[in-house]
C-alpha cells in the first residue's frame, strides 16, 4: 500500500518543494529525512550511519505522528505498524530512477528507543525515454 | 489538538484503501469490500467523536447530536461545515456537503446520449468506484452517531458531483 502512495506522493513532494535534481544517493536521504518528512508528516528526521560506498543509510526518526495512540496489543507483537513508511519511499524513489530495500532496524512499538529505517540502493535505472530522438 | 499532518497523506491513504480492500483483498467480492471499508470508518467515527465530545455536556436529543455531526465534526475532519440539513422529522436526515473533499479529485463522467454499451459499462465500473469510496464516510458517521448513542444506517448519494449528500435513518 505504502508503495501505491509513494509513486503518486513523489509528485506532489517534487511540486511543492521544487528542489532541482539530487546529486548523489547522500543528498537524496538528506532530501527525504529533512523536506519529505517534514512536508507530509510534519516531523524532520536524521540520516546517519552511512556505509563505505555511499548506498545505504539509516534515517532516524525521533517523533512519529503515525504513532501518537498507538500501542500494540499482545496478539500483534510481530507487526510492522508503520511499514506504510518504508513502501512510500520505496515507491518514490522508485519514480525517480532508484530501486531500494528500506526495511526498519529500530522501531518503539517493539520496545526500542528510536524508529530507524535503513535504505539501502540497490540500483540506478537510468531513465529511458519511450521516444527516438531522432524521431 | 494532536499535531498535523499533511492532507495529502489522508488522501493517498484512502485511495489506497479503497484500492487495495476491491482489487487485492476483496477482489470480486465487492460487498465485502464495502462492508470491511465500512467497518474501518465506523471505527474511526466511533474514536473521532469521542475525542470531539469529551469537552461537551451530552447532547439533549437527535436533532443536537446531528447538527454537531454537521458543524464541528465535519468542520474539524473536512475543515468546512454541512453545506445544508433536511429532515422529515421522523428520523431521516439529509446532509449535503456541496463540495465533498474526497471526491473533489474523481472525475464527473458526462453521461453519453448514446453510449456504445462499452462506454457504457466503463461508466458504471466508474460509478461503482466512486460509490466504494463513499462507504468510509459513511461509516464515520454511523460510527459518530453510534457514539453518541444513536444507532442508524447511513448511505450515501452522488448523483450530483461534486456535491455528496448523506442520507442517515435513525433507528426506531
Amino acid at each position: 500500500m505504502g508503495y501505491n502512495i509513494g509513486i503518486r506522493l513523489i509528485d506532489e513532494f517534487l511540486a511543492k518543494s521544487n528542489v532541482s535534481r539530487c546529486v548523489d544517493f547522500k543528498e537524496t536521504a538528506e532530501m527525504i529525512a529533512k523536506v519529505g518528512f517534514k512536508m507530509f508528516l510534519g516531523v524532520t528526521a536524521s540520516v546517519m550511519n552511512w556505509d563505505a560506498d555511499g548506498t545505504c543509510c539509516s534515517i532516524v526518526l525521533e517523533d512519529n505522528p503515525l504513532v501518537d495512540f498507538v500501542e500494540l496489543p499482545d496478539t500483534c507483537q510481530g507487526l510492522y505498524y508503520c511499514n506504510i513508511l518504508s513502501g512510500v519511499i520505496r515507491g518514490a524513489l522508485e519514480m525517480v530512477a532508484m530501486k531500494t530495500e528500506v526495511t526498519w532496524i529500530r522501531d518503539m512499538l517493539r520496545g526500542d528507543d528510536a524508529y530507524e529505517l535503513q535504505v539501502k540502493l540497490l540500483k540506478q535505472v537510468p531513465e529511458e525515454y519511450p521516444y527516438k530522438d531522432d524521431e | 489538538m494532536g499535531r498535523e499532518v499533511s492532507e495529502s497523506c489522508i488522501d493517498s491513504l484512502l485511495t489506497v484503501m479503497v484500492s487495495t480492500y476491491c482489487n487485492r483483498f476483496y477482489a470480486n467480492k465487492p460487498e465485502l469490500a464495502a462492508r470491511r471499508i465500512e467497518a474501518i470508518g465506523y471505527q474511526v467515527g466511533h474514536q473521532l467523536s469521542e475525542r470531539y465530545t469529551m469537552e461537551r455536556p451530552r447532547f439533549s436529543d437527535h436533532l443536537e447530536a446531528i447538527k454537531f455531526i454537521c458543524k464541528d465534526f465535519w468542520f474539524e475532519l473536512f475543515k468546512k461545515q454541512i453545506d445544508n440539513l433536511k429532515t422529515n422529522h421522523r428520523g431521516t436526515f439529509v446532509l449535503q456537503d456541496n463540495r465533498f473533499c474526497w471526491l473533489t479529485r474523481m472525475s464527473i463522467d458526462q453521461s453519453p446520449e448514446n453510449g456504445t454499451s462499452e462506454e457504457l459499462s466503463i461508466m458504471a465500473d466508474n460509478k461503482a468506484m466512486q460509490s466504494m469510496h463513499l462507504y468510509f464516510p459513511c461509516g464515520i458517521i454511523r460510527g459518530a452517531l453510534s457514539n453518541l448513542g444513536i444507532p442508524c444506517a447511513v448511505s450515501a448519494d452522488i448523483s450530483n458531483l461534486p456535491a455528496c449528500s448523506f442520507v442517515i435513518r435513525i433507528k426506531a
